[in-house]
C-alpha cells in the first residue's frame, strides 16, 4: 500500500494527564474507505486516542497526518473536521432538540443551504436510518438503539468521509452489540466513509473490520488483518482476545478446588 | 503563607485573565454563528419571558414597601409629599437595575448555567466542536447578546410596577394625594437617572450572564467533583460569583454617577 491510501497517519502519538503516560507513542495507519478497529482493554487509552484524532483533546506531542497533512496546521484541521464525523459514547444528542433538529444542526451551523433543502437532507438522513417516524420525538424518548442510529444519522448528514467511532457499543447487551456493529458496517458500505472504531468487543470487531489494532499500555502491540489477528500467538494479542478462555479456565479452578455443596 | 498569598494572587490573575478571554472569544464568534437571529430571539423569551413573573411581583412588593417604609420616615418630618421622589429615584437609580439583575441571575442565571454544565458533562460541547460548530457562537453569544436587551427592559418593567406599588401604599393605603405622588416622580426623575439605571442593567446583565456561562461552560474543570456534583457546584459558584459581582459593580457604576 502507498502512502496515499492511507486517510490517517498517526505518528508518535503521546498524551498524559498530570504526570501520567496514557498514550505513549502510538502509530497507526488507516487505510482508505475501511472498518479499522481500535482493540484494546480498558483504560488503555482507546477513547483518548480518538479524541486526540478528533481534535477533542490536544496530544502532548506526535503528529496526525490526514491524506497527507499535518493537522497542526490550522487549515488541514478545519478541512478535517469538515470532512470527519466523531460519535460519541454516550451520543452527544442534543436532549432539546428533536431528533430532526438534532440532525439538522450540523447543516444549520456549518453550511449555507437553504431552509427547505436542509430539512430534505435530515429527513432523508432520518429515513436512510429508519429513524423518519421518529423526526418529532426528543432523545430522551428513544431507546438506546435509536439513539445510537439517531447519533449516525446526524454523522453522516454532512457526508463525511471519515468517521470516528467511540465505544458505539459501550454498555449495550450482546444482541444489541451485534445490531451496533451491523449498522456500522451496512452503513459504511452504503455511504463509503472509512471507519474508526474504538471499542472492546473483540468478536464483533473482528467480524466486520478490515483491519484491527491492538491499543495496549498505551502503544499499538499489534495491527493487521482480523483474520492474522485471530491466528495471532503474540502474547498480548492472546492474553486479551482469549481472556473468555482464561475465564473459563480460572472457574473451572475455582470450582474444582471449591465443588457445589448441593 | 507568603507562598499561598502569592499562589491565591496568581490564580485571580489566570481565573480574570481566562475570563475576559472567554468572554472577548464569546463577543467575537457572533460573525461565526448562523441563524443568529433565531438564537437571540429564543433567549430573550428564555431570559425575559420566563422570569417577568417573578419580576413583576418583586418589582410591586418592593413599590410597597419602599412606600410603606418612606411614608412613615417621611412624615416624622412632615415631608409626606416627596413619597413619589423617594420611592421613583430608590427605584431608578438603585432597586430596579441590582434587584431585577439579582432575580434574573437566581432564575435564568442559574438554569443557564447548569444546562451548560450538563452539555459540557454529556459531551455536547464536544460534538458541537467535532462538527465545526462554535460553541461559544451557538451557545454563550446568543446570551450574551439577549442579555443586553432583556437586563435593561426587565428594569423598567420594574420599575413601572414599583412605581405604581409605591402609589399603592402610599396613595391608596395611607392617603397622600396620588397627584403629589406622580408629579413628585416626574419632578425627580432625570434623563441622568435613567441613562444610570439601563447603563447598570445592561452591564449587569453581560457580566451575570458571562460569569453563569463560564462557570457552566467550565465545569468540568472543577477538580474537587465531577459529574452532577460538578455541575450543581457550578451552578452555586456562578449564582454566587454573579451576585457579588452585580453589587460590586453597583457600587463602582454609582460611584461614578454620583
Amino acid at each position: 500500500m502507498t502512502t496515499t491510501d492511507f486517510v490517517l497517519e498517526v505518528e508518535g502519538l503521546e498524551k498524559g494527564f498530570d504526570g501520567n503516560a496514557v498514550l505513549k507513542g502510538v502509530n497507526l495507519r488507516v487505510p482508505r474507505g475501511s472498518i479499522f478497529s481500535v482493540l484494546g482493554p480498558s483504560g488503555t487509552g482507546k477513547s483518548v486516542l480518538l479524541k486526540c484524532i478528533g481534535n477533542i483533546l490536544v496530544p502532548d506531542s506526535g503528529s496526525i497526518v490526514f491524506e497527507g497533512r499535518p493537522l497542526r496546521d490550522p487549515a488541514a484541521r478545519e478541512d478535517f473536521r469538515k470532512r470527519c464525523s466523531f460519535l460519541f459514547q454516550g451520543n452527544a444528542l442534543f436532549d432539546s432538540l428533536t431528533a430532526l433538529e438534532n440532525v439538522a444542526l450540523p447543516l444549520e451551523q456549518t453550511t449555507s443551504l437553504g431552509k427547505v433543502e436542509i430539512f430534505k437532507r435530515s429527513l432523508k438522513a432520518l429515513h436512510q436510518l429508519e429513524m423518519k417516524d421518529f423526526a418529532d420525538r426528543y432523545p430522551g424518548r428513544l431507546s438506546g438503539g435509536m439513539q445510537k442510529r439517531l447519533a449516525l444519522a446526524r454523522a453522516i448528514v454532512t457526508q463525511p468521509e471519515i468517521v470516528l467511532f467511540d465505544e458505539p457499543t459501550a454498555g449495550l447487551d450482546p444482541l444489541r452489540r451485534n445490531a451496533v456493529f451491523s449498522m456500522i458496517a451496512k452503513y459504511q458500505r452504503r455511504f463509503r466513509f472509512t471507519a474508526l472504531v474504538v471499542t472492546h468487543d473483540v468478536p464483533e470487531a473482528l467480524a466486520v473490520s478490515d483491519h484491527v489494532a491492538l491499543l495496549n499500555q498505551g502503544r499499538i502491540a499489534y495491527e493487521g488483518t482480523p483474520t492474522a489477528f485471530a491466528a495471532s500467538s503474540e502474547s498480548g494479542v492472546t492474553l486479551f482476545r482469549d481472556s473468555v478462555e482464561a475465564l473459563h479456565q480460572n472457574l473451572a479452578a475455582i470450582r474444582s478446588e471449591h465443588p457445589a455443596t448441593s | 503563607m507568603v507562598r499561598q498569598l502569592g499562589q491565591t494572587t496568581l490564580g485571580i490573575v489566570r481565573d480574570t485573565g481566562d475570563f475576559t478571554l472567554f468572554c472577548g472569544r464569546a463577543f467575537l464568534s457572533v460573525s461565526k454563528t448562523r441563524r443568529l437571529p433565531r438564537r437571540i430571539l429564543r433567549a430573550v423569551y428564555e431570559q425575559g419571558a420566563v422570569c417577568l413573573p417573578v419580576i413583576a411581583i418583586v418589582g410591586v412588593f418592593t413599590g410597597l414597601v419602599l412606600g410603606l417604609q418612606g411614608y412613615h420616615v417621611l412624615s416624622r418630618f412632615g415631608s409626606e409629599g416627596l413619597l413619589g421622589t423617594l420611592v421613583s429615584l430608590s427605584l431608578v437609580r438603585e432597586m430596579a437595575p441590582v434587584l431585577a439583575a439579582l432575580m434574573l441571575v437566581g432564575q435564568a442565571g442559574s438554569a443557564f448555567a447548569a444546562e451548560l454544565g450538563i452539555q459540557r458533562n454529556t459531551e455536547q460541547i464536544a460534538a458541537l466542536e467535532t462538527m465545526g460548530v462554535n460553541s461559544l457562537g451557538y451557545l454563550v453569544a446568543p446570551r450574551l447578546i439577549a442579555a443586553l436587551l432583556v437586563f435593561p427592559a426587565q428594569a423598567a418593567l420594574f420599575v413601572v410596577l414599583g412605581l405604581w406599588g409605591g402609589s399603592l401604599s402610599g396613595s391608596v393605603l395611607l392617603g397622600v394625594d396620588s397627584g403629589v405622588y406622580w408629579s413628585a416622580v416626574e419632578r425627580a426623575v432625570e434623563f441622568r437617572d435613567l441613562r444610570e439605571c439601563f447603563l447598570k442593567a445592561a452591564s449587569f446583565g453581560v457580566l451575570s450572564t458571562a460569569i453563569c456561562a463560564y462557570m457552566g461552560y467550565h465545569a468540568d474543570r472543577n477538580t474537587s467533583s465531577a459529574g452532577a456534583r460538578a455541575v450543581s457546584a457550578s451552578t452555586t459558584r456562578a449564582v454566587v460569583f454573579s451576585s457579588v459581582t452585580v453589587l460590586v459593580a453597583d457600587y463602582i457604576i454609582s460611584s461614578f454617577f454620583i
